[in-house]
């Protein structure tokens, strides 16, 4: 890409006290592409997010929003800027109308509320208090509010969660949409299926550091493609079966391994035998194409502290 | 300007909405007046109790208006992510503070203007000092309203919410709104005069009882409370 990315970022680093939530995280957005910030709960993307938005001072590196600085000239990228935060920022009482009445009172050349409704399926639930909204709908009038100032950059934290399968379609095609018109959608997820679905770029996040960047087929290319992956019990003699198969089989998690064979149907007939030899039951067997998840896996096991939550945990958030 | 119309507007919206919140700014100021003006059972020390209370709600409204709905509103706002969000938007927090302190005037205007024609109708006789009685309304709402902001942007939502009605009721009882400040124990009447309550209904009255003027301490302690208690709010406040 030849244009300067809409964001830009080097090195950055953000912390709270002693400990350090963002840990020299570089990485650009395009105009006209989802990138998507993902990685495990805690893992310092809503961090990233919100020294972009103007929240956070940094510690150091660098940040550029549209060529702006995000704490510098706040005021400035307001004007131009859209965001949904991870909960809240709606208040209880108002009703959805009323409420992107109020935000469209505060730009030049707002959209329309009755057009942002009509786009987020909430038409019917405009003169509904928040309060009587479901979550999802929430969700859904915050995503509205991201769009009253028609931005250049819009910035999503965790867009999909706690809402239904229809919500989330209907997220997507908003996003597709912001994409379509050029701009530049930048949001965070824990769910890996989403960021799969929605992203162009993937940027891998764990411990405030990233761990892979790239179009997601990059990153579904990389590595070893070839493999076969199953759950059998934990402590299996991987030394036996590796030599069995003729290919390293390593271990993802306890009860998780990993073969690094063609997907052959005799390569899987061999391990299947070779667990039928020792009695042994052989669950969640996949052989072929990795998925998204398969990657992340890959790439934040090494690093994982005991206490976190894998990112195959689909955590809600509490509200 | 446009931006700080569509928040005012917004926020005259929300405050209407609040049930509860009208009931404190109008409800128990109206009870008062009328209750304690028709059942003549409290030492006003006027010959008509409403020449007393009258002024006393009407500081009391003051009080009911910039600290506990101010207070209780903008730190739910606070819990809720409202004022996060409202951050992140072109509003800007001068044209915030401006469309709160807008708010909250105009809520009292109404509040003053219901409760003169109500004690009028129960044949309130005001002296004619209501210059200093406004002067007095706007110095106490500046400290009121810092007392509430300064609450809001500390503490969590609830334990606004509940400090804020708790000292409403102390100084209801101690700010000499209902009970004249004379009728107190020594003590507890030196201590009053040093919190914004007493001072504020001192000044009030003081400009609208025949025959009386409002004492210098008064205007001393009215004055620092509303250099110090926006103050301290503007420099406490924390918006998330």
């Amino acid at each position: 890409m030849s244009e300067t990315p809409a964001v830009e970022v080097v090195d950055l680093t953000v912390r709270y006290g002693q400990t350090t939530a963002v840990d020299g995280v570089s990485f650009a957005a395009a105009s006209g592409q989802v990138t998507a910030l993902l990685g495990p709960n805690g893992a310092g993307k809503t961090s990233i997010l919100e020294h972009l938005e103007g929240y956070r001072p940094r510690s150091g590196g660098q940040a550029r929003v549209l060529g702006l600085d995000p704490t510098k000239d706040h005021a400035a990228l307001v004007r131009s800027v859209g965001l949904m935060l991870q909960e809240g920022g709606i208040p209880l009482g108002i009703r959805p109308k009323e409420l992107l009445t109020q935000y469209s009172g505060f730009f030049e050349d707002a959209a329309d509320p009755d057009e942002l409704l009509e786009r987020v399926g909430l038409s019917h639930r405009s003169r509904t208090t928040a309060r009587r909204l479901s979550g999802g709908e929430q969700q859904r009038l915050s995503l509205a509010l991201a769009l009253v100032g028609r931005p250049r950059v819009v910035f999503l934290d965790e867009p999909t969660s706690g809402i239904d399968q229809e919500g989330r379609e209907l997220v997507r095609e908003v996003v597709a949409q912001l994409t379509g018109d050029g701009v530049a959608v930048v949001l965070t997820t824990h769910d890996l299926d989403e960021g799969q679905r929605m992203a162009d770029r993937v940027v891998i996040v764990d411990h405030g550091k990233v761990v892979a960047d790239g179009t997601t087929a990059e990153l579904l290319s990389s590595g070893e493609g070839d493999e076969i992956l199953f759950a059998a019990p934990a402590g299996l003699d991987t030394a036996s079966l590796s030599s069995a198969l003729g290919g390293r089989v390593g271990v993802v998690s306890p009860g998780e391994y990993r073969a690094e064979v063609t997907p052959t149907p005799t390569n899987v007939a061999a391990l299947t035998a070779w667990l039928a030899e020792r009695d042994l039951p052989l669950g969640d067997l996949r052989a072929g194409r990795q998925r998204l998840d398969d990657v992340f896996r890959r790439l934040t096991a090494n690093t994982a502290a005991p206490e976190q939550p894998t990112g195959r945990r689909r955590g809600r958030r509490s509200r | 300007m446009r931006a700080l119309l569509s928040q005012y507007r917004t926020e005259l919206t929300m405050s209407s909405r609040q049930g509860e919140q009208l009931l404190v700014s109008l409800g128990i100021p109206l009870l008062i007046l009328v209750f304690f003006s028709t059942v003549d059972v409290l030492p006003t020390g006027t010959e008509e109790p409403v020449d007393f209370l009258a002024p006393g709600v009407l500081a009391l409204a003051v009080m009911s208006a910039s600290m506990v709905s101010l207070g209780i509103g903008t730190g739910f706002e606070r819990s809720y992510g409202v004022l996060k969000r409202l951050g992140a938007s072109p509003l800007g927090r001068p044209r915030w503070t401006a469309a709160k302190i807008l708010t909250i005037l105009t809520i009292e205007v109404v509040q003053w203007l219901v409760l003169i024609g109500v004690a009028l109708l129960l044949g309130w006789s005001p002296a004619g000092g209501w210059a200093t009685a406004v002067l007095g309304g706007l110095l106490g709402t500046a400290a009121f309203g810092g007392l509430g902001l300064l609450m809001a942007g500390t503490l969590p939502g609830l334990t606004t919410l509940a400090a804020a009605n708790g000292l409403y009721l102390v100084l209801l009882l101690t700010g000499g709104m209902v009970v004249p400040l004379d009728e107190l124990p020594g003590p507890v009447a030196a201590v009053a005069k040093l919190l914004p309550a007493a001072p504020l209904t001192e000044v009030i009255t003081g400009s609208l009882i025949e025959g009386r003027s409002v004492a210098g301490w008064a205007w001393v302690s009215l004055t620092v409370w509303a250099v110090a208690a926006p103050v301290a709010a503007a420099s406490l406040f924390r918006w998330e």
